[in-house]
């Protein structure tokens, strides 16, 4: 058997350049703020080393050797040499020249976290790159090792990993109660795992993918033979202990996490929306924020009691948060809709540039002179009160002490929505009542004519389908679950500005609808969750947060274009390519004459 | 006998190129017509004119004894007239049964707010339209295949499904775009037959493109034959095969001339429009 060593041998310079590229725009020694296990022993900037170790070891195994054992080793083992020394030269380029006028981060510190702190340069050169061959190697072994272990060793990994670097985080959420907090002082040390926790973490969490990977049918086909009224209790049983769950999520998490998730269920909302234009209609809608605004601003003016609002006139005593949100939506769908018309007959590339020139044209004018009068130029609309429950205290006074705690869980005791906490349930209805509709359209008769449309166009109308009609009515529903989103966003933020509204979060929607697997409810879900709440978590390293979403991007487009939480068609589809001999459609078929 | 459809000096030009020329056509109800002719002699281009999906430079459609001007292909299809294409167009990533089902469109009337409230009307359209729909494929001898991408089914099963999607719409005419290309002879005979079941048990009035002549003698009343945009000759198959015109377009005209000397067959290898 003929290897290619050439592919070896890039795998393992890729695994070189990895190494270089982290290193020198800080993402190491940024990272190594922050400890994985026992502070100092593994910091996330060294996990971050020994990942494209572990990783690119893993893939020269997988791709090369394909389950030989042998060669897999030596394969992985020779890309991990190149990848090391190219790791070791990197250091001594830093140690001997300076480069730093043209890179910053080539520092002494730099140096020191790449050679383990040690005193002698030769000594550390020699750990680094050993850690690299060893990582490469250990990649390798799980690249070739039986699927069920292979998979247990990645989840356990993964989940120190992840443990690790949201430590401190964890820590909080877990000393909240007293009967986590022997948890949280057995698993975590000074900065991160301790060792022990580390293993444990390990251990849990392999054992648990292995559980559910060998135990999974047994449970589902156990669940099938149940009788229908003992599965429908099942399956009632699985609803209520979710939605206590969600429910008793922010008191247990507390305001830092909760004002994560309300974010996260903003873009959700949102990613709801252009989930419909997107993932079913075939849409691609770049400026999606424009509606986002819409719904903020209306909200903004509908309430605000600044003097911008309506606060001086008529209709002031009937204008509070409750009855601009229904116009938010409205105003928004309008929008969409009108929006819409003039771009019915553009396809893909030409609709993505004209609704890019849309959001910017709401921006503009938004920061325009011309309406500064009415919206309030850059300096925004300001003091946006807080929605208020009325009567809370009249009602609070009429009950129990005991019900009276209940209803404070749910809004604050002066009867207005302003802790993250409180703010979280006004989302979690509205993305509950958004995923509703969502799912009820999907499977209808318009979600299909959507879908219609999404594959051809024109057999789409052939078929009888009014696309003027059902795109427009995409449009607009995306739209609204847009404008319900920025509706609530103005006011938990309380003042909303025309730089809150730039292209990014237009790219953070297309992103987390296509991570999370274009055209599935629960995927954008993930994908919100994934793409919103995961850097909240990691503040601190915010300014490479582009970088890893591009990073992301690429290799979910490369190792899982389905997405994270694919829809069912689509997994099938992408899944199966294998099994069935596909029969490409349209295809060109010889004729005879 | 009652024509469904006709045809009267429908014309479209491309550009300079006049890819139908003046055409009249008399389809009668409930007959099997087909129209043949060399590759790019517009059949495929009048089958869109048709269909609305080019508009008609001069001349017009008379359907059911209503003209078919400036009226968009939904329309056209909701008043009774459906199609395949020569490359098969299924929705490649929806199941069989979901492409039947957007073909019921026509007869769908449940709003979409029905769908988000749970009408009961709305459910029970859509039931029915389940029902039907696994009807359809029973009848296009598809059985147990409805969730199946249409993209991931055979060929032959694919040109079915095509046929299934169009009659799902419930037609009054079905107009098939060369529904045997790349077919087997098995596939071809078997697809002749349902072609005919169609016409016998639904009534319903086809036009077809086929270039497969024994498919077309054998099953299709009357045939036009189209040759660079013009019609250039009608009749029965027995007429159509002594035709002088027509094996003149085929073979080039040498073929009815046995003393010339240029008999090599000349065929236009153009792509079909």
């Amino acid at each position: 058997m003929t290897l290619n060593w050439k592919q070896v041998g890039q795998y393992g310079f890729i695994m070189g350049i990895a190494v270089w590229y982290v290193s020198l725009v800080g993402m190491v020694e940024t990272f190594d703020s922050r400890g994985i296990i026992d502070g100092t022993m593994l910091t996330l900037g060294r996990a971050l080393l020994l990942t494209i170790g572990l990783g690119m070891g893993y893939v020269t195994a997988w791709k090369v050797a394909k389950g030989n054992w042998a060669t897999g080793l030596i394969t992985s083992l020779i890309s991990g040499i190149i990848g090391g020394v190219m790791a070791a030269l990197l250091v001594i380029i830093i140690d001997t020249t300076n480069i730093r006028a043209m890179f910053v981060n080539a520092s002494p510190a730099l140096v020191e976290i790449l050679t383990f702190d040690q005193e002698s340069l030769a000594v550390g050169l020699m750990m680094l790159t050993s850690s690299l061959i060893a990582c490469s190697v250990v990649g390798g072994v799980i690249a070739l090792l039986p699927n069920l272990i292979r998979r247990a060793v990645i989840s356990g990994l993964l989940a120190v990993l992840l443990m690790g670097m949201l430590g401190e985080l964890l820590t909080v959420v877990l000393n909240r109660f007293d009967l986590t907090e022997a948890l949280a002082d057995f698993l975590y040390g000074r900065n991160g795992l301790s060792v022990i926790g580390a293993i444990s973490v390990f251990i849990f969490f392999a054992a648990v993918s292995t559980l559910w990977a060998t135990q999974k049918e047994k449970m589902q086909s156990g669940v099938e033979n149940l009788p229908a009224t003992q599965r429908r209790a099942l399956s009632w049983g699985l609803i209520v202990v979710s939605v206590l769950f969600l429910i008793l999520l922010p008191q247990a998490v507390g305001p830092y996490i909760s004002q994560i998730l309300v974010l996260v269920g903003l873009y959700a909302m949102m990613g709801l929306g252009l989930n419909i234009e997107i993932g079913l209609a075939g849409l691609l809608d770049l400026g999606f924020v424009g509606f986002f605004a819409i719904g903020a601003y209306t909200v903004a003016l509908m309430t605000t009691t600044g003097e911008l609002g309506v606060s001086g006139t008529a209709i002031a005593d009937y204008s509070n948060f409750w009855v601009a949100i229904p116009i938010a939506v409205a105003v928004s769908a309008f929008a969409g809709v009108f929006l819409g018309i003039p771009v019915l007959r553009m396809r893909g590339d030409y609709l993505a540039i004209v609704t890019l020139g849309f959001a910017e044209i709401i921006r503009i004018l938004v920061l325009s002179d011309f309406l500064r009068p009415i919206l309030g130029g850059a300096q925004g609309v300001l003091n946006i009160p807080k929605p208020a429950v009325a009567y809370v205290n009249q009602i609070a006074n009429q009950l129990p002490f005991y019900f009276q705690s209940v209803l404070f869980f749910f809004v604050s005791t002066d009867g207005r929505i302003k802790d993250p906490a409180h703010f979280y349930y006004i989302i979690l209805i509205g993305c509950t009542l958004i995923g509703f509709v969502a799912y009820r359209l999907q499977y209808a008769r318009i979600g299909r004519n959507w879908m219609a449309i999404r594959e051809d166009e024109d057999v789409a109308e052939a078929m009888g389908i009014n696309l003027i009609a059902s795109k427009l009515l995409a449009f607009g529903i995306g739209a609204a679950f847009a404008g319900l989103s920025g509706a609530i966003f103005a006011a938990q933020v309380g003042s909303v500005f025309p730089h809150s509204f730039g292209l990014i979060v237009s790219i953070n929607v297309v992103s987390l609808v296509i991570i999370g697997g274009s055209g599935s409810i629960p995927g954008v879900i993930v994908g919100s969750l994934v793409l919103v709440g995961l850097p909240e978590l990691l503040r601190e390293f915010a300014e490479y947060r582009l970088l890893i979403y591009g990073a992301l991007l690429i290799v979910m487009m490369l190792v899982r274009p389905e997405g994270l939480w694919p829809s069912d068609t689509v997994r099938r589809e992408m899944q199966s390519d294998e099994d069935v001999e596909p029969v490409p459609v349209g295809q060109t078929v010889p004729r005879s004459v | 006998m009652a024509s469904i459809l006709s045809a009267r000096g429908v014309t479209k030009r491309f550009g300079g190129l006049v890819a139908v020329d003046h055409v009249n056509v008399e389809i009668e109800e409930k007959s099997i017509h087909a129209v043949i002719g060399p590759n790019g002699a517009g059949k495929t281009t009048f089958f869109n004119c048709i269909t609305g999906f080019y508009p008609i430079n001069e001349g017009k459609v008379i359907f059911r004894g209503e003209p078919l001007v400036d009226i968009p292909p939904d329309q056209i299809t909701r008043r009774g007239i459906s199609r395949t294409y020569q490359n098969i167009r299924l929705f490649a990533n929806m199941t069989a049964i979901e492409n039947i089902l957007v073909g019921q469109e026509p007869h769908l009337k449940s709003p979409w707010f029905g769908a988000v409230l749970g009408l009961p009307a709305t459910r029970k359209e859509e039931e029915a339209a389940h029902e039907e729909a696994r009807r359809i494929i029973r009848f296009v001898g598809l059985q147990g295949r409805g969730d199946i991408l249409a993209k991931h089914m055979a060929y032959g099963d694919q040109r079915r499904l095509e046929i299934a999607r169009a009659l799902a719409s419930k037609p009054k005419l079905l107009l098939l775009d060369e529904p045997t290309a790349g077919m087997n002879p098995n596939e071809t005979a078997s697809l002749t037959h349902f072609i005919r079941q169609i016409r016998d048990e639904l009534g319903v009035t086809i036009i077809l493109i086929e270039h497969d002549m024994r498919l077309v003698m054998d099953i299709s009343e009357l045939i036009t034959v189209l040759d660079y945009g013009q019609k250039i000759a009608e009749g029965t198959p027995v007429e159509i095969q002594r035709n002088t015109k027509v094996i003149e377009a085929y073979l080039g005209r040498g073929a009815t001339n046995p003393t010339a000397e240029d008999d090599k067959a000349e065929q236009p290898e153009l792509p079909a429009t």
